[in-house]
């Protein structure tokens, strides 16, 4: 479950957001929409625990990650979360299959390299890019960059998905593609799928959404 | 997949800039194993040809040209002495014995030394095929000799005149290799042995049978004599009892210290050269740890993102910068061997010595454990900075 409440954030006491209280069962599709300036990548990095709010409280998965030590969140985000970000990057050094590998090595889970080299080809094949799997990052197109960062969102099979602007620079038809992609993948898996966008295409696509509001400039008392 | 396959990946993913860290840490470290080789190889050798030399006897001149040219068969000699003022001398009740040496000739730049059996015995030289000479113009020769110039037990050859070239050929007398001689990796290796009546033999003044004995013994003269005392006041008497002669005593010891001190400022300057490139390679370890830091922050916050703690991240490019200097100290050994053995091939053809023996000094052990020790601090100060990395923003700038 992802949950929020009363949740405040504020960038070194010039900027002041406050979100509005959402709520999101396990397996839920929940979209995150607002315009520029309306602090979606605050919130997400929030929701992800790359931030820590002023107050409030937050649950993803199950736990209230603000009471989580740093380094548990560190844990937390390589077992729990996958993070599909608005531009892929990847370790430009490794393969795309090395760069699947990374939340498995990371976490030190005990997943066996058979295994794991199983699982990375489906989720490769199932998302069109089975062929690059030796290939190295740089030598992908954006489109295929795009499908692999989904597949490393997705490797390690996390709790909550997080998607930020995926569709941002898309057409329509590779809009349908991608979110629908997105949707069958972490449907597999069985994790909850959250889309952080400005998007107004997706808006009427997920009954659960929260609109955020413009930041109000920080009220001298 | 481990870190350390991450950390090697990303150096091999930016080969100039690894290679040229590599090549400058290798070319410091080389430089100062190459450094300590030869300084031992060379402080052996010396010793070595030492051993036991107390004093050297000869013609006036510079004394360490006197310890060159009689003990290490590097120089010119100073000239000749009387064989009759010689014996007198050694005859000294300070002194315990003494070694002949009589020269002039050489056999395709390899001196051919006149003297008895002491010589090689006093190196410990043995015989490896064939016999020590007894008559004269029976030549033994040494390991070194035998390898390059292809002399067997029954050659014959003849001397030419001086030390080093071969234009002015005696070719009326035959030298006949009797005996070569076992490595003793002493001088001995690079010379040809005969007795000191070869020598004679070959610059024979057409009278000589009209002289008589006395006459003939008085006409005698040899090279050197290389003395050992039985007392320490032959050090300081013998000078005086020579000063109206024209022969000198030096002590190979004093001289060769000399030497060293000579040296040692070259050796010094030397060090210093190869210390400022370590230090600079330290340099280029720092800014490539750093620049890659830099330019990988994003490639870094993902990996946070991905259950890395900024601990793994730091291991990783701590990993880098260890791999990076180990694998330049590594190559820096090996490029200090390569430059040894060239040295060697040099050293052994002009100066007849041999540098041969490349096994690794326990100081270079230590050489090697500093450098990589730096190579890692040097990394460990930028790798600092990922301790530190703002993900949320690193994530959302781009």
């Amino acid at each position: 479950m992802i949950a929020a409440c009363d949740l405040k954030f504020s960038y070194s006491g010039t900027t002041s957001l406050e979100f509005p209280d959402f709520k999101c069962q396990s397996g839920n599709k929940l979209l995150l929409i607002g315009n520029s300036g309306t602090g979606k990548t605050t919130l997400l990095h929030l929701l992800c625990g790359l931030l820590r709010p002023d107050s409030g409280s937050m649950q993803v998965a199950g736990l209230d990650i603000n009471t989580l030590s740093d380094r548990e969140l560190d844990k937390f985000r390589g077992r729990e979360l996958g993070i599909v970000f608005q531009q892929s990057h990847f370790v430009q050094s490794l393969t795309v299959a090395e760069n699947l590998a990374l939340p498995t090595m990371l976490t030190g889970s005990n997943i066996t390299a058979e295994e794991l080299k199983v699982r990375t080809h489906e989720l490769l094949d199932s998302l069109g890019v089975e062929h690059k799997f030796d290939s190295y990052p740089k030598d992908l197109s954006v489109g295929e960059q795009q499908r692999a960062s989904i597949a490393r969102a997705l490797v390690h099979k996390p709790s909550v998905v997080f998607a930020d602007e995926p569709t941002s620079a898309l057409d329509d038809k590779s809009t349908e593609s991608v979110i629908r992609l997105l949707e069958e993948e972490t449907e597999k898996v069985g994790a909850s799928l959250i889309i952080v966008t400005h998007d107004s295409r997706l808006k009427n696509r997920y009954k659960d959404r929260v609109e955020l509001q413009p930041i109000q400039p920080l009220m001298n008392a | 997949m481990r870190l350390s396959y991450i950390a090697r990946r990303n150096l091999s993913a930016k080969p100039l800039q690894t290679a040229l860290s590599a090549i400058l840490l290798a070319f410091g470290v080389g430089m100062v194993s190459l450094m300590m080789l030869a300084e031992k190889q060379m402080t052996e050798q010396f010793e070595r040809n030492i051993k036991d030399i107390d004093l050297v006897l000869g013609a006036k001149g510079s004394p360490l040209q006197l310890i060159l040219a009689n003990v290490y068969h590097i120089d010119a000699p100073t000239g000749n002495i009387s064989l009759a003022e010689a014996e007198k001398v050694m005859r000294n009740p300070y002194i315990e014995s003494g070694i002949p040496l009589a020269y002039g000739d050489n056999y395709m730049s390899y001196r051919i030394v006149g003297t008895n059996k002491s010589y090689p015995d006093h190196y410990g030289a043995k015989i490896e095929e064939g016999v020590f000479w007894s008559k004269a113009f029976e030549v033994t020769v040494g390991a070194t000799v035998a390898k390059k110039t292809g002399l067997e037990v029954g050659s014959t050859f003849f001397s030419a005149h001086g030390l080093t070239d071969g234009t002015d050929v005696h070719d009326d007398k035959t030298f006949t290799v009797v005996g070569i001689l076992e490595k003793s990796n002493s001088v001995i290796d690079q010379l040809l042995l005969t007795s000191v009546e070869s020598i004679w033999g070959v610059h024979a003044e057409h009278d000589e049978e009209l002289l008589s004995p006395e006459e003939l013994y008085a006409s005698r003269e040899i090279t050197a004599v290389l003395l050992k005392k039985r007392n320490p006041m032959a050090i300081l008497t013998l000078p005086n009892l020579l000063r109206e002669t024209n022969m000198q005593v030096a002590l190979p010891a004093i001289e060769i210290n000399r030497l060293n001190q000579q040296f040692g400022i070259g050796a010094a300057t030397l060090r210093a050269i190869a210390l400022l490139i370590m230090a600079i390679s330290f340099a280029s370890i720092f800014i490539s740890v750093f620049d890659n830091m830099q330019a990988r922050r994003y490639e870094l916050a993902l990996m946070r993102t991905m259950g890395g703690t900024p601990g793994t991240l730091y291991k990783l490019l701590l990993l880098e910068g260890g791999l990076l200097s180990l694998g330049g100290t590594i190559l820096g050994l090996l490029v200090s061997r390569i430059g040894l053995f060239i040295l060697a091939s040099a050293v052994e053809d002009k100066f007849q010595y041999d540098l041969g023996n490349l096994g690794l000094l326990t100081s270079e052990i230590y050489l090697a454990l500093g450098a990589t020790f730096v190579g890692l601090i040097a990394a460990a100060l930028p790798a600092f900075k990922t301790l530190r990395l703002d993900i949320s923003k690193t994530l959302s700038n781009e």
